[in-house]
């Protein structure tokens, strides 16, 4: 039979075949669901281990790169049922009452679960309760085996009393759980619960879970076992964990200083500061030097204007070829009236979809995340960091900060000398 | 005009925090010609500060394998060596068991490997000192950023000695240990790579495969594996076990380490094939222009329906196709009439400036570019384009997501497949460019032993030839000014065979396949996708 006809789609300028005037199947897009199975990942570990903390902080992420994913935390789900918290004795195992409580929370999280992934599209649920029972974990496993998910299984384990502590001084002691607690009895009352969970944690085992597949953290990321990594998916989210730290840090963004181009009103080029641009890398310098930061790596894109800025530091800087601005294709060097002229329909395109629209011969926002995803490594992995880059860059790598989603992200507010200052805290 | 520095700089002395900051005025740059790289005029390339792409590590790594014998430490090392040297990082082998022959010429039994054969440990121990030394040699003096130990170094006596030896000299060390104890693996090793080994070149199957599990038991008793949970807990390492089903990592240290990590994690032994291929001849080929997004030619129709029947005659299960996201590799994949994937990472090098132009218009309106190409065409960026450096770069997430997979044909184009096949046949950027990848020819990769095997299949469609051969000017290699910059593929050096046993104390100058340019410093670039 005859090849089928090709056409470009004219938003995001992909190949596409069709039959008979119909889209047809056949064609993925490389994006970045390499899975054909939803997955669950479904976190393990004692209370303050970090399960919340891992559990928002990949979700984040998988949504960044574009893997539609979900958090379900069932301490959430028992909030919402049983209004008012009392104390730590919920938890105790022998109260029947509560197992009741805590197991029905569980499967009502696991049916919004089923319903995200397999009616609302949604490719990853990442599954937040403690799971520390053989038992419970088989349940899910089954759960997921019947829906056609696979299952990803993220251990937290920590002994060191210093670790716990300060879990709990960031997160808990905020918590509606405590909203009428002091300090000290929150505390208390945290450690009593943890003591609850204990007697009948049954950690992942070499033997009893070989078939399993999942990652066990130890130590906040000392150590790592991992075990069956099934799918590139898996794979990721593996490397993904292996890389955030949580040692306090600061990111700075901010776009080089005005450009010659940016005075005339065109986008994209090459140009060199403008005479404000170089007093806005002056002003900078002195910032930075204010700041007194320890150890700060500077990153620039391989366009001229922001390795001026860089210049203007006096500190080692590194070049990254993917910190470039968009490709603006054929609109490059042009002004908005001169596209809009030129190209209408290139123009209106755009602003019906500003995320997926990629210019003619250029590049659209959803391809600079893909190409912006070493950088959101190596900044997890980093620890102060500035990166003077160019507005759409920014505006991706601050929606991955912010987790901003795809429709806001083109949309996000970054002018020019004005530096954004990224604290982590809690957990965002 | 005064001089350069009193008119660009001013000093700030900050009496409180007693440091002197410098406020300079953003210096003028220069374009550098080849790789349009942004340079302040100063431009002095042997400082760190001017790296042009991310820094991966900044001292030296000893790369440490661990593990019984046919474990697959040869493999991973020439595998991971392979996969560094590609993205840049200088990375060299050293194969304790390869000095060894060179010492004791001829391999008469596992008797040599008894733990109570005195004169055979001072061999060998002198074999492993030797290499060390050249270890330090390739880290300190010829540029290499990491250097693969390979041998059993199954003590924890031997690991501590190699611990101390990486400390006086400043270096990192990152263990990969290979645990298996399933005997069909062992054994399987044993035939693909011990039987065929110089060791054994004058004996029978069987008498081999007798000798070497005997040299596996002699290291049996002595041998302790790394305890990540006590003894070793302060080592960086990564424990394979069972060919990758199972892994334990403990500090990672930098960035290069945690590449290594995720590329073994990724990496498998399931025989499988790789075909790699271009879109079928093209209207533009046809009219000799180079980049744009045209369709397939009569003869590139054509193309795709022979490949259409190729693909089915090699009966293969699980096919994966995958695309770039241009015209001409789609329409391509769609006479295949199977499901395909398209990745914009495997579009086309952009030729910025000089896109859907001839190289005769090239040559007529671009001059000095076209001069330049020729010159180093692996670092040559091609104005607001590409060059083979950046191509590697958006590569690499390729790459990874071949080693993930099984069978796979890649439909894409010249000089993305020049990349790819550098990749899986360990060729070096000076010969990346020049690597012949003809139209309507598939070529068929098959791991084997510690390689490829590639099998080059013409359709029989014909084609014009799009191949530019390397001018005779530019045949004396890499500029020897030219900045190790990011991304250097450099083919694996041959493992230094000499051995240095007779002479402790005197250096003997090594010889290795690098190329002619040793940079002080090499900074690199992390991929992108």
């Amino acid at each position: 039979s005859p090849a089928r006809e090709l056409t470009q789609n004219p938003l995001q300028k992909t190949w596409e075949p069709y039959d008979n005037g119909l889209p047809a199947g056949h064609s993925a897009q490389r994006g970045v669901c390499m899975t054909n199975c939803p997955t669950l990942i479904v976190m393990v570990g004692l209370p303050a281990r970090g399960k919340t903390y891992i559990s928002k902080k990949l979700t984040r992420y998988l949504n960044w790169i574009g893997v539609p994913t979900k958090e379900f935390n069932v301490g959430q789900y028992r909030r919402d049922l049983v209004k008012k918290y009392k104390s730590f004795e919920f938890f105790l195992p022998d109260n029947e009452e509560g197992l009741k409580i805590r197991k029905q929370c569980a499967l009502a999280a696991l049916n919004d679960v089923r319903q995200y992934l397999s009616e609302e599209n949604g490719h990853v649920a990442v599954f937040d309760a403690t799971n520390t029972t053989r038992e419970r974990r088989e349940t899910i496993y089954k759960f997921g085996e019947e829906n056609g998910y696979k299952t990803f299984f993220v251990e937290s384990v920590c002994v060191d009393p210093e670790v716990i502590a300060a879990n709990i001084v960031q997160v808990k002691l905020g918590s509606p759980d405590y909203v009428n607690c002091s300090n000290d009895e929150a505390t208390e009352d945290f450690m009593k619960r943890i003591e609850c969970y204990k007697n009948s944690y049954e950690t992942l085992d070499e033997t009893l879970d070989k078939d399993l597949s999942y990652i066990k953290i130890m130590d906040v990321g000392r150590s790592y076992l991992v075990n069956r990594v099934m799918d590139h998916i898996q794979s990721r989210i593996v490397y993904y964990l292996m890389n955030i730290h949580v040692t306090p840090r600061s990111i700075y963004l901010c776009r080089h200083g005005e450009s010659e181009l940016n005075l005339k009103g065109r986008i994209g080029g090459d140009p060199g500061l403008s005479v404000r641009g170089k007093e806005f890398a002056k002003s900078l310098a002195q910032f930075i030097n204010e700041q007194n930061i320890k150890d700060l790596k500077v990153w620039t894109s391989q366009m001229k204007r922001t390795i001026q800025t860089a210049e203007a530091l006096g500190v080692p800087y590194e070049q990254w070829k993917v910190l470039n601005e968009i490709d603006a294709g054929v609109c490059e060097e042009m002004t908005y009236e001169e596209i809009q002229e030129n190209y209408p329909l290139e123009f209106a395109l755009r602003d019906q979809d500003k995320y997926r629209y990629r210019y003619p011969k250029g590049e659209s926002y959803e391809d600079l995340v893909q190409r912006l995803e070493p950088v959101i490594m190596e900044l997890e992995r980093q620890e102060n960091v500035l990166v003077i880059c160019h507005q759409a860059v920014m505006r991706c790598l601050l929606a991955y900060f912010l987790d901003k989603p795809a429709e806001q992200l083109p949309y996000l507010k970054c002018p020019l000398h004005t530096v954004l200052k990224l604290t982590p805290v809690a957990y965002g | 005009f005064s001089s350069p520095s009193s008119s660009r700089t001013r000093i700030k002395v900050d009496a409180e925090r007693k440091k002197t900051f410098v406020l300079k005025m953003p210096m003028e740059l220069t374009q550098s010609r080849i790789q349009k790289i942004w340079l302040p005029n100063d431009n002095r390339p042997a400082l760190p500060r001017r790296s042009c792409g991310p820094q991966l590590t900044n001292s030296p790594t000893v790369i440490v394998m661990v593990g019984l014998p046919a474990r697959g430490k040869t493999y991973i090392s020439k595998k991971l060596t392979r996969y560094l040297n590609w993205i840049g990082v200088p990375t060299k082998v050293f194969n304790v068991g390869e000095y060894r022959r060179e010492a004791v010429k001829h391999y008469s039994s596992y008797d040599f490997f008894r733990p109570d054969n005195e004169e055979a440990m001072k061999v060998r121990r002198q074999c492993a000192l030797a290499a060390l030394r050249d270890v330090k040699l390739y880290l300190t003096e010829e540029a290499g950023q990491i250097a693969v130990f390979d041998a059993t170094n199954t003590t924890r006596e031997r690991r501590g000695m190699i611990l101390n030896f990486a400390k006086e000299n400043g270096f990192k060390v990152f263990f990969i240990e290979s645990v298996c104890n399933d005997p069909t693996v062992v054994a399987t090793n044993v035939m693909e790579v011990k039987l065929s080994s110089p060791d054994y070149r004058d004996c029978n199957s069987t008498d081999a495969m007798e000798d070497f599990m005997k040299r596996i038991n002699c290291y049996q008793a002595s041998y302790q594996p790394l305890d990540p949970d006590d003894y070793d807990r302060e080592l960086s390492l990564i424990k394979v076990i069972d060919v990758g089903r199972r892994f334990l990592v403990n500090r990672v240290q930098d960035h290069i380490q945690s590449r290594i990590v995720y590329y073994l994690m990724n990496i498998h032994v399931q025989p499988r094939t790789i075909y790699l291929c271009r879109h079928g001849e093209s209207e533009f080929n046809l009219k000799g222009k180079i980049g744009g997004d045209s369709g397939l030619s009569n003869r590139g129709k054509k193309f795709a329906v022979a490949l259409n029947k190729f693909v089915e005659e090699q009966n293969l299960k699980d096919l994966k196709v995958w695309t770039s996201q241009l015209k001409r590799t789609i329409q391509t994949a769609e006479a295949l009439q199977l499901p395909y994937e398209q990745w914009k990472a495997l579009n086309e090098i952009d030729a910025g400036v000089c896109e859907e132009m001839t190289y005769e218009d090239i040559r007529e309106q671009h001059p000095e570019e076209f001069a330049l190409r020729d010159q180093d065409k692996y670092y040559y960026r091609y104005p607001s384009g590409e060059s083979y450096q950046d191509l590697v770069q958006r590569l690499e997430p390729v790459i990874m997501e071949l080693e993930r997979q099984e069978n796979v044909l890649v439909i894409c184009h010249q000089a993305v497949m020049r990349c790819l096949l550098a990749y899986f046949l360990d060729k070096s950027a000076d010969e990346m460019p020049y690597l012949k990848c003809p139209l309507h020819t598939v070529l068929k990769l098959t791991p084997v032993a510690y390689g490829c095997r590639v099998e080059s299949i013409s359709l029989n469609i014909e084609a014009v030839n799009t191949h530019r051969e390397r001018p005779e000017e530019a045949k004396k290699g890499p500029n020897p000014l030219m900045r190790r910059n990011s991304v250097t593929p450099l083919a694996s050096p041959e493992p230094t065979k000499k051995p240095r046993i007779n002479s402790f104390e005197e250096h003997v100058a090594v010889s290795s396949a690098l190329p002619g340019c040793v940079p002080q410093e090499v900074p690199t670039q992390m991929p992108g996708q």
